[in-house]
This record gives C-alpha cells, structure tokens and sequence, in this order.
C-alpha cells in the first residue's frame, strides 16, 4: 500500500510537468488577453518535433544530450512560430479567439500526425532523456523517491514557476503585459504597443506550449503518436482558470490534475471489472465545477480576455 | 436598378474572398503535401475525382454528408444566437449511446414506430448535453469554450465506459469493446442496394429547411440572431437573451445527438470507438463554410464530405497520410475566422468595388 502511494505520488510531480508547463505559457497568453485555445495543436506539433531529432540521429539507441536539447529547442522554436500564426490570425485579423483555437489545434494535430506518418511511420520508441536520480537527496526515507528521481526537465520546470512570476509581477515587460490583458486602451494611451506585447506573449506561450509537448514525448511516453496530447492542452487553458491567473496557483492546479490521473492509472491496473471510466472524467468535471462554483475566479481574470483590440474602434 | 447594382458587387466581393480562401488553403495542403514527399497534382486529383468514379463512391460522399449536415445546422443555431458550441463530439457521444441503448431496449417493435423514437432518443439526451453548458453560460458566466471541450472528454469517457460494460456485445470473442449489431427493425434502409447511402438523408434535408424557417422566420429566430448580434441591444429590447441562450444550445446539441444516432443506425449499425470520427469538430468548419446559414449548409457540407471520403482513398492510393485531411480542415477554419473582418470590413470592401466594378460606379452615376 505505502509502496502505491509512494508511487502515485512520484507519478503525479513528474508528469504535471507537461501540463505545467503548458499552462504557465498559456497564463502569459491569457494575461496579455489572448485566450489561446490552439495550446493543443501547438504541443502536438511540439511533441513531434522533440521526438523527430533524437530519432533520425540514433533511432532507438541512446543519443548525446545535446540532440535531445536541441530536440527540446526545435519545438518550442516551432511553438514560438505558430504562437505567431495564431497571433496573425486573432491579432492582425482581429478573428474570434475561440473558433480560431479549435482551427490551430487542428492544424497542430493534423500537421503532426501527417508529418508523423510520413517521416516516422508506425509506433517507434526513443531513449529520450533519462531521470537522474539527485546523490545524496534521493537518499532520503520517502521524500527522496517522490521528489529527486526525475529528469533533469522537471526540476527545470519547477524553476519556471517562480521565474514566471518575477517575470509577470517584477519587470516592466510583465507589468505591460497585465496592462496590455486588463484595460488595453489605457495601455496604448501610455505608448505601450497592444499588438506587439500580444504578439510577444504569444511566442513566449507558444514556445513553452511547444516545450511541454516535446517533454510528453521525449522525457514521458518516450515515443509519439498522433492522440498523446489527449485533451492535456485544453486542461491547461482550463488550469490557467482554476488557478485564477497565478503562477503558484496554477501549479497546484497542475499537481491537483495529474493526482487525479495518475491515481486512476493505479486503479486502472488493478482491476478490469472497476469503472475507471468514472475517474478519468473526474478532471474534466472537476473543471467545470471549478468554474461554476468559483465565481468569483473569473472577476480576477483580465478583463479584455478574448477580446481583440481595434485602435480604432469607438468606445 | 442601382440596389441590384449593390447587391451584384457586396455577392461578388464575398464569392472573391472566399476563392481566395479556398486558394489559400489549397497552397498550404500543397506546401504540406511536397514536405511530407507526395505528388501535388495527383493528391489533390485523387480528392477531387474519386467520389465522381461511380455512383458508389458519390454515395459515400453523400453518407458523410448526412451527420455533417446535421450537426452544421445546430452549430449554425447556436453560432448565430453568440454562443460557440465547439461540444458536438461530446453531444454525439451522449446521442449515439442513447439511440443504442433504445434501440435494444425497442427490439421487436414495428419499423414505424422504433426508428423515430430512437432518433428522438439520441436527440434528446444530445439535447439534455447541450443544455449544461447553455445553461452554465447563460446563469453563471461560465465559458462555453471550456466547459464544452471538458463535456466532449467527460462524454467520450462515459462512452468508453458503456460499450465496455453494459452495452458491451455479449456474444463478443474479438476482445474489443462495442455493443452488439442493433436489432434489425432500428436500422435505416438503403436508398439503393450495395452502397452506403441510407434514408437519413431525408431527414437531414427536412432539418435543413426547418432551421431555416426556425432561424429566419420565427420569432424564436429573430430573437436567436439579435441575442447573437448584439446582447446589449437585444437585453434593451426586451428580449431574454439568456432564455435563447439556453434554446440555441438545446438545439443545437439535439441536433449534434440526432447526428450521432443516425450515423449509428444507418452505417455504423454498432456503438464501437471512435465512431464520431471528428464529424463533431468538422461540422464547426462546414457551418463557418457556410457562413452560418442553413441553406449554404448543403453545398458546404458536400465539399467536406469529398474531404473526409478521401481520407480513405488517399490511405489506399497514395503515400500521402489521411491525416492530411484534419490538417486542410483547421487551415480552412484559420482562414476563415481571418476573413471574417476581411469581408465585414467597409474598407476593403470600397477598395474591391474601386477595383473591380468601377463600371458599375458609373453606371450609377449616369442614371442619378
């Protein structure tokens, strides 16, 4: 028993970090007002991408690390382009943010699955990168195991929750950003580009949803196939709700979520006969109850979110 | 005259912009298809001309018109009234396993009489499905976006769960889930022996012309489309906007559900996975095509249904992966939503008419 807690529990810090990551890009996106539904397209492009460059270079086998790094680099460059391909569509053409979301995580799956087919073929598997166990912390009782046996990636990313925070509350980039998210037509009347700050906080969120996709498949699954987002980019817009907007929020949304999941892949191996069905739904309901009950949470969200800005449009 | 005029080049510059959308994504898919090493020319001659071979093929076009129809004109409805039901996977879910279960439990019962409850089934709880989001939009603010995508993977769960254990086939050997072959007097004819093509297609040319008269010569309509228009103006004058919200939604998911139980009983004629196939998500793309109207519908969904009828062709004929399809369907939506401000834009729209119909300014002119 002790042994499947302590399992549930190492499961849950390492695989949150995709949604994690994820889903701090997407706050950047939502903060400047930009409600970037296309997270899941972007991730699968990214997951693809990270898992195409260690596998033309070593197929199976294990690769240096730098082909792995510049796995990871490839597919938050990719993020960060099609963060900009959103941006043309709901910045320049000013189109509805949610219609077009679908249309991005669409073009994402479609384009990751074609590509997929063509250049890897079937199922391939990759050593991707490998946990590394921290000396002497690791050591410690239970701790050890839950918190200093991963990949080098996730403590990476736990770094990026207080860095998002410094970089959204402490610098002026992220004080334009709130501005830019909150009441766009003060900000552009104090010289602040609208546009160019949402087009920025578009590539950041991209690059950082191209980076989670590319950890699923190179540091979690190992390998790549056209469904493994399932759904995890829409938990992470629905993460950045729940956690009302805020960078440590937001990572207990994130270690809520994946809780519940890697709970129900425990129960999952235990028994056939027991409705798990039930328990996978539990995120997704636990979403919208979140979102029916907390109703305060969407008062603290910007307030031009979804909301495209036109320079010249009447007040 | 001069309003005929008018008319002439606001239809011309919006058949303009839509070529130059179509044109667009034709380019892109030809970007995509050399990147993946196909043949342009005869990828897209494959798409074009197979359903036109035989009567079979235009057949199974027709086929996969029929659910895109259908869930097209509940997107149409619930677009129109200014909430995105982007839940019809979910909604066609709940249809489809409701019709199912019915469907064993009318068994035995005259033709007449199953196959209309059955659909009505399916469209009820598709109907129940659409109203927690409407209802959650509408008295709590909840965003449609997210709670709807949450409800498709909640659906797609509860679906899971039904063909793997109280619906599931019990004479099944394959190990796989699904429920067993629905009894024979639930399942919809074949128009012609041999192909795929089943009467409800009837029923989605009646939906078409009854949510058009809904839409557009109604009170309900009329109220739908001003709520959709403007919320503020619509509250001011007296309409309950949250009232239609919730209608639009019912609507809209009964007819996502009605989409699914038809596909069930007239192809599929078994609950097994993925029996949606992404219909849900490419009705969204066939109502945009469309531009939201119930009798463009038919022609859009045509078009698509030559799209997703390829993806079987091109696994067989070419080395160009079916995925292909998904990917020209969301570049389609992107260019879309982009050429909405596009066509709304008085601006452009002068500078077209400068361009093109400076004749017809003319023309104007002299008979002032």
């Amino acid at each position: 028993m002790a042994d499947i807690i302590i399992n549930t529990l190492t499961f849950t810090v390492r695989f949150s970090v995709a949604l994690l990551i994820a889903s701090m890009g997407e706050m950047f996106n939502q903060k400047a007002g930009i409600f970037n539904l296309g997270c899941e397209g972007i991730m699968s492009m990214g997951a693809f991408l990270g898992m195409l460059v260690p596998f033309t270079v070593g197929g199976a086998g294990i690769v240096p690390w730098y082909v792995n790094i510049s796995g990871l680099l490839l597919a938050s460059i990719c993020g960060c382009l099609l963060g900009l391909l959103f941006g043309l569509v709901v910045i320049t053409f000013r189109a509805p943010q949610g219609i077009a979301g679908i249309g991005m995580q669409m073009f994402g799956v479609g384009l990751a699955g074609t590509l997929f087919r063509s250049y890897i073929g079937g199922q391939q598997s990759i050593s991707g990168i490998e946990a590394v166990s921290i000396p002497v912390l690791s050591n410690i009782p239970v701790l050890g195991k839950i918190l200093f046996t991963h990949n080098p990636v996730v403590y990476l990313a736990y770094l990026l929750v207080p860095l998002a925070w410094f970089i959204l509350y402490k610098t002026p980039w992220g004080l334009k950003i709130r501005a830019v998210g909150t009441y766009p037509r003060a900000a552009d009347s104090l010289g602040i580009n609208v546009n160019l700050i949402r087009f920025q906080s578009l590539m950041v969120g991209g690059a950082m949803a191209g980076f989670a996709g590319a950890f699923l498949s190179l540091c979690q699954a190992k390998q790549f196939s056209a469904g493994m987002i399932n759904g995890r980019g829409f938990i992470a817009v629905a993460l950045v709700y729940f956690g009302q907007w805020h960078p440590t929020k937001i990572l207990l949304g994130a270690l809520l979520f994946t809780f519940a999941e890697s709970l129900q892949r425990q129960v999952q191996i235990f028994g056939q006969s027991f409705p798990y069905e039930f328990l996978a739904m539990f995120p997704y309901l636990l979403v919208i109850s979140v979102l029916t009950f907390n109703r305060k949470s969407n008062k603290l969200g910007p307030s031009a979110l979804g909301k495209p800005f036109n320079r010249e449009m009447r007040i | 005259m001069i309003k005929v005029n008018m008319i002439n080049y606001k239809v011309a510059y919006k058949i303009f912009v839509i070529s130059l959308a179509i044109i667009i994504a034709i380019t892109i898919g030809a970007v995509i298809i050399i990147a993946v090493g196909g043949n342009v020319f005869e990828t897209y001659w494959i798409i074009i001309s197979m359903p036109f071979r035989n009567f079979r093929s235009f057949c199974e076009v027709l086929t996969r018109m029929i659910p895109l129809t259908i869930i097209a004109l509940g997107i149409c409805v619930s677009s129109r009234c200014g909430i995105n039901n982007i839940g019809a996977e979910g909604q066609m879910y709940m249809g489809i396993i409701s019709a199912c279960a019915m469907a064993f439990f009318l068994q035995g019962v005259p033709r007449v009489f199953a196959i209309p409850v059955c659909i009505l089934t399916g469209a009820l709880f598709g109907g129940v499905y659409g109203f927690i989001p409407g209802f959650l939009k509408a008295k709590l603010d909840v965003s449609e976006l997210l709670s709807t995508v949450m409800l498709n993977y909640a659906a797609s769960q509860f679906y899971k769960f039904c063909i793997r254990i109280p619906l599931r086939d019990p004479n099944d050997t394959t190990g796989t889930p699904m429920s067993a072959r629905l009894p024979e007097n639930t399942l919809l004819s074949k128009f012609v022996r041999g192909t795929s093509l089943h009467s409800g297609i009837i029923l989605a040319v009646i939906l078409v012309v009854f949510i058009y008269i809904l839409l557009f010569k109604t009170t309900w309509g009329y109220k739908m489309r001003a709520s959709g228009a403007s919320a503020r103006a619509a509250k001011y004058g007296g309409i309950n906007v949250s009232k239609y919200l919730i209608i639009a939604m019912v609507i809209s998911g009964a007819c996502a559900g009605m989409a699914g139980s038809v596909e069930l009983m007239g192809v599929q004629a078994r609950a097994m996975e993925n029996i949606t196939s992404g219909y849900g998500f490419s009705g969204i793309v066939v109502a945009l095509f469309a531009t939201l109207h119930p009798l463009a519908v038919i022609p859009a969904a045509f078009f698509f249904g030559i799209l997703l009828y390829s993806q079987v062709n091109l696994q067989i004929l070419s080395s160009v992966p079916p995925n292909l399809v998904e990917t020209i369907q969301g570049v389609i939506i992107l260019i879309i939503v982009s050429l909405q401000m596009v066509i709304s834009s008085p601006y452009s729209l002068e500078r077209f008419r400068k361009r093109f119909f400076k004749n017809q300014i003319k023309e104007i002119k002299e008979v002032k």
